[in-house]
């Protein structure tokens, strides 16, 4: 009896031992499937150009490794030319994304005026909109205003961000009313009360969506693509674009892999520093795909 | 309150002026182009309205192609990736240890450049006079014969999109589907558990019914993002996508309004609309069906 006791003990330890053996064994299998072209990029950006189209086999690492691609990206093609722009980009829009988003917010959820809850719904209702239809009509207006390869024309249609408005619409709704009417009666005014008590309360809320914006411009590639034509005012995706058609006067895959580390990395440790802030700022309501 | 009223809308003033000027004006000028005939970007003139650059459009054999390139490429990648990440994450939501660190690593596509990593991507499945490339030398490892997955036939070509694709779309999905698993409440599985309930039971009677709102999020999500496939086309392809036969719905629509074959604002418009009709036609199918299905 006891025997039969001890073998239904061990099936059961077996069979939860080999469950867990295959999902270690899919996740690593993910794991891998995601790491791998980071790992590529970045084996192939340290090849030398002689040796890496000497390989018709590939191989798995290189013994030899050299940053001569790196030199090259920031010599031969303009990379640090893009990387400069999408900084720039990127910070105005973001800095310009927070000057419209925080007063808007604060209107919403603070003061009380005719027409908000009207407002409020056509607000929510741009967020529907589909970038592609409107995006037309934008090239054409910063086309006749002249504006196209400028860093102005660039920025203004990237500044709005309706949801980001509602997120911190909803948080800033969240500071009980006592504290402002006790700093009513102190005197203090709105723009002071939203300056002093609700920026600090709500910091964690405007730190992600600063985050998720400079995601955002960081990757964009679409707008840049319409209103530049100019290699001087490329971003980084549009720059890489150029780099792989007309790059380095030939295919120069290692140097362009340099440029892809270089343009990956900086988002990666933005990523490393933040993590949890940028994946619970996603989950409520980033989208991609 | 009346005082209020003026200081209200000067906050309000500048997300009034960007949206108004940027999102607003756009959204109802571009039906208006998209029913002027003729439109001439440089003088601003045009020659009668009527629906022409719709059967323009339609009539386009890049459009179609377009048109057809998209719906595979919707049709694939929305189940899989969706089925896929369903299978990762009631595995990651099984484990303890290095469950962050694998949540970690999966989330890292969603933050990089899908322009720079398709490149990596590109020269994985590109055949090249000097190497087949990695995909390629697996492939005959199992004894197949090399294939060019980028200038090569239109299977693969979709393929390696598909491929993609999925691997870009599968972060968001991933940290969607385990927030939703981790919020099930324990009680349920505790007393499935007194009773003996089978695993798969418990998965398909329990597990399933809680989370299926998210899973339903996902599929809208999901096809909308997918038929507004584009940069990751550019990515493998480079920008003549039609050259390449892989051009898709969003590519079409800015093809015509810029580059080498732009110039059309009415037709770009008109196809935009095409695109924005099909997705809501789905999205409206899929909530109708979700009401059957979803339990809330």
């Amino acid at each position: 009896m006891e025997t039969n006791y001890d073998k239904i003990e061990k099936a059961a330890k077996t069979r939860r031992t080999v469950t867990k053996v295959i999902v270690y064994t899919l996740l690593t299998l993910w794991a891998l499937m995601v790491l791998f072209p980071f790992y590529w990029m970045l084996l192939t950006s340290v090849k030398s150009y002689g040796s890496y189209n000497a390989e018709y086999i590939p191989k798995f690492f290189t013994l030899s490794p050299t940053l001569q691609n790196y030199i090259d990206g920031f010599t031969t093609v303009n990379l640090g030319r893009y990387v400069l722009n999408t900084v720039i980009f990127t910070v105005a829009t973001t800095a310009l994304m927070l000057i419209v988003t925080i007063p808007a917010a604060f209107a919403f959820a603070r003061l009380n005026f005719r027409g908000k809850n009207l407002a409020f719904t056509l607000l929510l209702s741009l967020m529907m909109i589909p970038n592609e239809l409107v995006i037309i009509t934008n090239y054409t207006t910063i086309t006749n205003w002249d504006m196209r390869n400028t860093f102005i024309g660039l920025i203004l249609p990237s500044v709005a961000s309706v949801f980001y408005i509602y997120l911190l619409r909803e948080n800033f709704a969240q500071i009980p009313d006592e504290l402002y009417y006790a700093a009513k009666v102190d005197g203090t005014s709105d723009f002071k009360y939203l300056w002093k008590v609700m920026i600090p309360i709500c910091k964690p809320t405007i730190v992600t969506i600063t985050i998720l914006k400079v995601i955002e411009c960081w990757n964009s590639y679409v707008w840049p693509r319409l209103v530049t034509d100019d290699e001087a005012y490329y971003l980084v995706s549009g720059g890489i674009q150029e780099i792989r058609e007309n790059g380095f006067g030939r295919e120069n895959i290692p140097a362009m892999m340099a440029a892809v580390v270089v343009i990956s990395v900086p988002l990666i440790v933005l990523f490393l520093i933040f993590r949890k802030k940028i994946m619970a700022g996603v989950a409520r309501g980033g989208t991609k795909g | 309150m009346e005082n209020n009223n003026r200081k209200a809308w000067l906050y309000l003033l500048p997300a009034i002026l960007f949206m108004g000027l940027f999102m607003v004006y756009p959204l109802v000028d571009v039906f208006i182009y998209s029913f002027e005939e003729g439109y001439n970007s440089a003088s601003q003139t045009f020659f009668g309205t009527g629906l022409y650059n719709y059967s323009y459009v339609l009539h386009d054999p890049y459009f179609l192609q377009a048109v057809k390139n998209t719906f595979i490429l919707v049709i694939i990648t929305v189940p899989l990736s969706t089925g896929i990440a369903l299978l990762i994450s009631v595995g990651l939501s099984s484990i303890k240890p290095l469950r962050n660190l694998y949540q970690t690593v999966y989330f890292l596509p969603y933050v990089t450049n899908t322009l720079a990593v398709g490149l990596v991507f590109m020269i994985l499945f590109k055949k090249t006079a000097y190497s087949d490339g990695l995909v390629n030398l697996l492939i005959n490892l199992f004894g197949g014969s090399s294939v060019d997955f980028i200038d090569g036939p239109y299977w693969a070509k979709m393929f390696v999109l598909c491929f993609y694709t999925i691997w870009v779309v599968m972060p968001f999905k991933i940290l969607i589907l385990t927030s939703a698993l981790a919020s099930v409440n324990q009680d349920y599985y505790n007393a499935a558990r007194v009773d003996g309930t089978s695993k798969l039971r418990i998965f398909t009677k329990i597990t399933l019914p809680m989370i299926s709102p998210m899973i339903f999020y996902l599929v809208i999500t999901g096809f909308i993002g997918a038929f507004k496939a584009y940069s990751d086309a550019v990515a493998l392809f480079g920008t003549n996508l039609n050259a390449a036969g892989m051009n898709t719905i969003v590519g079409y629509v800015y093809d015509m309004l810029y580059g080498d074959s732009g110039g059309y604002p009415s037709y770009a418009s008109a196809a935009a609309i095409i695109l924005f009709a099909i997705v809501l036609t789905i999205t409206v199918i899929n909530l109708l069906v979700s009401k059957k299905h979803v339990h809330y």
